[in-house]
């Protein structure tokens, strides 16, 4: 069993400048339909979720896999502790590594948002 | 490819990809990603190109690999002109 990190700093600025930009189409290419729900067009919230992502694909040892993003949404439980539900090919991959557990820590503040991802790794291929 | 192709790859990323070099000073195998481009840039990089192709990447193509080069995107693009011939 190896114990896995994953860590993403991403700019709240630059998830304001995709919203204005692409708008709608930026917020369904790359968040889970609850993401949206929950964040509605929170940047800072957004953005957090993003590093979520990306902390979660490193943690997972993504070599050229292709991931869609909206593969790896954040949830959060009625105590607002966060947890990641992978579906398709982040699921995918998640088997392939052995992931028995994987957890995530969010932080926003300002212009700046960060995440971290621990996953526990049995890997097999 | 056309070298029209290949202008406006490097007008996307020049709008977009908010790299701190100068892309027209680019080699077309450079490493995109090592160069600064972070993945949420890459994120707008590929509305862009969809924008300006009037293409759709398909779930099969959002890798690494695919954005991390201006070879990369242009193999992308002819294999999805490709398919939609």
């Amino acid at each position: 069993m190896t114990l896995s990190i994953g860590l993403d700093l991403t700019s709240a600025d630059a998830v304001e400048e995709s919203l204005r930009i692409f708008g709608a189409r930026y917020l369904e290419r790359v968040y889970t339909e609850r993401e949206r729900r929950d964040c509605r067009s929170d940047t800072g919230r957004l953005a957090a979720r993003f590093a979520a992502k990306e902390a979660a694909m490193k943690a997972l040892r993504r070599e050229d896999e292709p991931i869609p993003w909206t593969s790896i949404g954040v949830c959060a439980d009625g105590a607002g502790r966060p947890s990641l539900e992978l579906t398709g090919p982040a699921a995918a991959l998640a088997r392939r590594r052995g992931v028995s557990e994987l957890s995530v820590s969010l932080t926003h503040e300002g212009p700046f948002a960060a995440a971290v991802v621990v996953a526990s790794l049995r890997e097999t291929t | 490819m056309t070298g029209a192709m290949r202008i406006e790859i490097r007008r996307v990323l020049r709008d977009h990809a908010r790299l701190p070099v100068d892309v027209d000073s680019l080699r077309d195998d450079a490493d995109l990603f090592q160069l600064g481009m972070t993945s949420h840039a890459s994120v707008n990089v590929m509305l862009a190109l969809e924008d300006a192709f009037d293409i759709e990447f398909p779930d099969q193509m959002l890798k690494r690999s695919v954005f991390e080069s201006v070879d990369g995107i242009a193999r992308a693009l002819d294999e999805l002109e490709s398919r939609a011939a």
